[in-house]
């Protein structure tokens, strides 16, 4: 049977891309950032996923205004990078996994979470970030990709406590699918950071920190914190971090299994406007 | 039913809501058409006449030729689609963000290398930290 090994939560920096990308990672400020995905890049070499579930919102980017779906399954077979205005990013396309994917499509729509199916569509930052963080430079990507796109883009977005709940019945969905797959789970976003208005430039250090915290450790509780406490407190940008608990959901904990065991957890300030989070958790 | 009325109490911020969506509906997608190359230039080369191909209020226009990102979201723009008019600029996010709160981009940057904008003081319309917009914030 597919199992979920591990969830990974990471920011998704266009400005991160861009500095891998033009070769500047060992200047002094971006070499701060990387170093917080040393460990993860040799965690994943030994973990060898097949599949990751990644959570990410596009960034008025394949979705415009003229169509914004709250939650959208990509179940198509390959994705290429957008190109945001500045070209395509340098990476390799991203190979989906139609049949895990339409799988979980059909047993958590019929637990009444209403998806929207894509089958063609380019992947932008959101999600070619996080996976340049956690691979590096790479000819094809070492595994296969499940996009799953949240709007945060514009309110009302999906609460934490709805989001939560999805990734338990995405964690359902997996571990149903027949063929025995090694799967991840990634929630990307965040953490604290406003790009718009005189308030541009907020972080909260303090608040991103006990995220990290609550996160880890009362994910359930922390699912019930109203998307207000975090637009007021990490920023109007900082609501992506809704996604993250996505990814927590489904973690075996959440339906009585053990705690997650904290593999790796790093916080850093500043990418551009940005407070960097990253944290991974494996199931026991 | 209505947004929670706190998220219009938090200073130096517009909400993206669906209010603002529908204001802003053809100023947000004139910015999508600038992901095209020959829509870009086209643009440069004529703006006022690319403008007026959309169906933008002389507001959002004005706003649009003056780069005023603040007028721009009052108007209904979201940053996401207002940043390809500054990739056609050549501007980065962090100017874009900067140019929107009255600091030079260099004291921006060196706000953002020291830790970011503090909290304290930037919670409530109302209270006395760095981001309370006096326009707003009566």
């Amino acid at each position: 049977m597919a199992r979920i090994t591990a969830s990974v939560y990471s920011s998704h920096i266009p400005a991160v891309g861009a500095a891998f990308d033009l070769g500047k990672t060992h200047e002094p400020y971006w070499q701060k950032v990387f170093s917080g995905y040393d460990f993860s890049k040799q965690w994943e070499k030994e973990q060898k996923p097949d599949v990751i579930f990644l959570v990410y919102n596009d960034h008025a980017t394949a979705f415009s205004l003229s169509m914004i779906p709250t939650f959208a399954i990509m179940t198509g077979p390959e994705f290429m990078p957008a190109d945001e205005g500045y070209g395509r990013r340098p990476v390799p396309p991203v190979i989906g996994h139609p049949e895990l994917a339409s799988h979980i499509a059909s047993e958590v729509i019929q637990k009444d979470f209403d998806l929207t199916i894509v089958n063609e569509i380019d992947v932008d930052h959101g999600l070619t970030v996080p996976m340049t963080c956690m691979f590096g430079k790479v000819d094809a990507w070492p595994c296969k990709v499940i996009p799953f796109a949240v709007n945060v883009v514009q309110h009302p977005v999906p609460s934490g406590a709805r989001c939560f709940a999805l990734g338990q019945a995405i964690r359902a969905a997996i571990e149903s699918y027949p063929e025995d797959l090694n799967v991840q789970i990634w929630g990307t976003g965040g953490m604290s950071h406003q790009l718009q208005g005189p308030r541009a430039g907020l972080i909260n250090r303090e608040w991103d920190n006990e995220f990290l915290d609550r996160l880890i450790n009362d994910p359930a509780g922390l699912s019930k914190m109203p998307n207000i406490d975090y637009v007021r407190e990490a920023g109007s940008e900082g609501i992506e971090l809704v996604m993250w608990l996505i990814a927590r959901g489904a973690m075996a904990d959440t339906r009585g299994g053990p705690k997650p065991k904290v593999a790796h957890r790093f916080y850093h300030v500043p990418a551009s406007n940005t407070a960097v989070g990253h944290l991974i958790l494996e199931n026991a | 039913m209505s947004l929670d009325k706190e998220f219009k109490e938090i200073p130096g911020t517009i909400i993206f809501d669906a209010e603002q969506s529908r204001k802003g509906y053809w100023l947000n997608q004139f910015c999508m058409s600038l992901m095209k190359a020959e829509n870009r230039e086209r643009f440069k080369a004529n703006e006022r006449a690319y403008l007026d191909e959309w169906k933008m209020t002389e507001d959002q226009k004005q706003a649009v030729m003056a780069r005023d990102l603040n007028a721009m979201m009052a108007l209904g723009g979201n940053i996401y689609f207002l940043s390809k008019i500054g990739a056609t600029d050549g501007k980065s996010f962090q100017q874009m963000a900067g140019s929107m709160t009255g600091m030079s981009e260099e004291s921006y940057r060196d706000m953002m290398i020291n830790g970011g904008r503090s909290i304290e003081g930037n919670r409530k319309i109302g209270e006395h930290g760095d981001a309370q917009r006096p326009n707003k914030d009566k």
